[in-house]
């Protein structure tokens, strides 16, 4: 059974509608995202389910109790703030210790648990420190600790790594993954980085518009969107125009393509064709193009270099606009500048079409 | 040429207030150059005049009173006003700060009306406490603004997320972190009504406030030297009354980690 039941949640402020008839499933131990632009309700269902916000209809069920009417204190559900929200007036210890105020413990107890908790972040030792005096990684940390002293059924994260430095940010991602496995409790994060998502999570849910567009776990979400919306967010993709009768494309650019159902999202007539950046190679002399591909010949208008690899932007002759083709740098192979011909290898079953309606 | 404006601009308008001490401690009757000799005499005086005493003491107690009325309405509005929506809250905490514009008179002579023609009551310490917090309370509201704005409201979650009532995060998250700008809003108001003088004018029966009885003290040449003792004593309390108040609002920015944007000094 899972631990984290919404059933057909609608929440309304006045006239705008928040949350559209949400149902999601998350089971013990799991590490589910929920991944979207601003404004697309993910806080929110956060909030619904950690009790400040109740729904305007439907049902959130906890281990299979139903939170409808229940407070934010009594349910079995922590949250780290993305301010953190430390209180700025208490030592770090305080700070860790304050959901133990109402626990039996005695006072010995609740040193000890402050610090485990305290080690558990790789804080040592910073139990007598400031709270106001804290870096914004250790303010996390401080954050988390004080979350899982109370040892929840769930996990609430808000978007708790956005106000990181990037290597901060990557950091703390493997040590909440760590973190996660290591107390086994489960984790719902929100957050509007893709990246993240996909690095960290077991299943993500994309929500637009108060509306979950796709639950699946990372590779599905990544290799198999289920809308053009789905596939622009998570990742790299690049559109050409096309026009799709049954099965045969035609890409501007590319020519005929014969598509399996697989490759087919929303109906026929004008439809927009998606490039992953990898699907596509630049040939260089060292390679030799398999025999199910195709060549297509370009310019290149554009190109970032990353050290590691390189993202061109290539103009197919025939095609309106430059798709994304992503190379490794490997030794001995050149770095195209702007200008020169590249000729692009593609694979035709690595296409998606997106029909007008999707 | 603005330092000379400056300089200019401060004597104005301190200048007046210096002149105090000078005759307060000078031995002449009459308030003139030049001075004849230094004399603690006038303060001795005060400190025989039984109706001064009582004057101060009713004094001491409307602006105690009013401080505390006023500065609990505001953290009760302030609240509201800084984290809650509800229908007409503009207009709500609009007219709350009304007051801080609203002639003195107008409001004296439409509270005497009030109370005396038409509730019938007597003029009392009680009606004065009254109209004082009226004009009291627009001022520890927008202090005690300031206070709810700077405060996080994650931090309130954050205790009721950990286990805490509404009650109990109030007391042991909101109540300390907002402290500073409590201790402000209840010495500002205190000093307001400490020196208030048209509402207590007329709204104060048989009980005059200090102000009313300086007032009242003017008529007798005689005694003017006495009150410019006691207008230094007030002075100096003012300053040291504003002085504590703002140094309990940086040191409440300075705890919640917050950068100061300019107080209400």
């Amino acid at each position: 059974m899972s631990l984290i039941s919404i059933e057909n949640v609608h929440k309304h402020y006045g006239d705008y509608h928040a949350l559209r008839d949400i149902n999601l499933e998350v089971g013990q131990g799991e590490f589910f995202s929920l991944l979207g632009p601003s404004g697309c309700g993910k806080t929110t269902l956060l909030r619904t389910i950690a009790g400040f916000e109740d729904v305007s209809s439907g049902q959130v069920r906890i281990g299979g109790a139903s939170m409808i009417g229940v407070p934010a204190n009594q349910r079995p559900t922590n949250m780290v703030f993305q301010s953190y929200a430390i209180f700025p007036h208490m030592s770090v210890a305080e700070n860790v210790g304050f959901g133990l105020r109402k626990s039996s413990l005695s006072g010995a107890e609740k040193a000890t648990a402050v610090g485990e908790a305290l080690e558990m972040v790789g804080l040592n030792g910073f139990g007598a420190r400031a709270a106001h005096a804290l870096s914004g990684g250790q303010r996390q940390r401080v954050a988390l600790a004080r979350a899982l002293i109370l040892k929840p059924k769930v996990l609430l994260l808000d978007e708790p790594l956005s106000a990181l430095d990037k290597k901060m940010r990557e950091q703390m991602q493997s040590e909440l993954r760590r973190l996660q496995r290591q107390v086994g409790i489960t984790f719902i994060l929100v957050t509007h980085d893709q990246e993240e998502a996909l690095i960290m999570s077991d299943r993500i849910a994309v929500m637009f518009d108060g509306k979950i567009a796709q639950l699946d776990p990372p590779p599905q979400l990544y290799t198999r969107p289920a809308n053009r919306q789905v596939a622009e967010f998570i990742g790299v993709m690049t559109f050409l125009p096309g026009n799709r009768r049954a099965d045969t494309l035609e890409v501007a650019g590319l020519g005929h393509v014969t598509l399996s159902p697989d490759q087919i999202i929303g109906a026929e007539g004008d439809v927009r064709v998606g490039l992953r950046p990898e699907s596509m190679t630049i040939l260089f002399d060292d390679m030799a193009a398999e025999p199910s591909n195709r060549v297509a010949q370009g310019t290149v208008e554009d190109l970032a270099y990353y050290g590691d690899m390189t993202m061109y932007e290539v103009r197919l002759a025939g095609a309106p606009r430059p798709v994304t083709v992503s190379m490794r740098n490997l030794p001995g192979r050149p770095v195209l500048a702007r200008g020169d011909a590249a000729r692009v290898v593609w694979d035709p079953a690595a296409l998606m079409a997106f029909g007008p309606v999707d | 040429m603005l330092r000379a404006y400056v300089i200019v601009f401060l004597l104005f308008l301190y200048a007046p207030i210096l002149l105090l001490p000078v005759f307060a401690f000078n031995s002449g009757t009459v308030i003139a150059f030049p001075l004849d000799g230094f004399t603690l005499h006038w303060f001795a005086e005060l400190a025989v005049t039984k109706a001064l005493h009582e004057a101060v003491v009713n004094s001491l107690i409307i602006a105690a009173v009013t401080a505390v009325i006023s500065t609990a309405l505001g953290v009760a509005a302030a609240r509201a006003g800084v984290r809650y929506r509800f229908p007409g809250k503009a207009a709500a905490l609009g007219l709350i700060m009304v007051p801080l514009v609203l002639p003195e008179i107008i409001v004296a002579v439409s509270l005497l009306v009030v109370v005396v023609q038409i509730m019938g009551w007597d003029l009392s310490m009680g009606t004065i406490i009254a109209a004082h917090v009226l004009i009291c309370t627009p001022f520890a509201t927008a202090i005690l603004n300031a206070s709810f704005q700077n405060l996080d409201p994650s931090l309130e979650e954050a205790a009721v997320d950990l286990g805490e009532s509404r009650s109990s995060t109030f007391r042991l998250i909101t109540l300390p972190l907002i402290m500073p700008g409590i201790i402000a809003a209840l010495l500002i108001s205190f000093t307001i009504s400490l020196d208030e003088f048209i509402i207590a004018f007329f709204l104060s029966g048989s009980e005059p406030t200090l102000p009313v009885y300086i007032w009242s003290m003017l008529r007798f040449p005689r005694l003017i030297p006495v009150v410019m003792a006691l207008g230094t004593i007030l002075v100096v309390l003012s300053v040291l009354l504003l002085t504590l108040a703002e140094i309990s609002r940086r040191r409440g920015l300075r705890r919640a980690g917050v950068k100061d944007k300019g107080g209400f000094l």
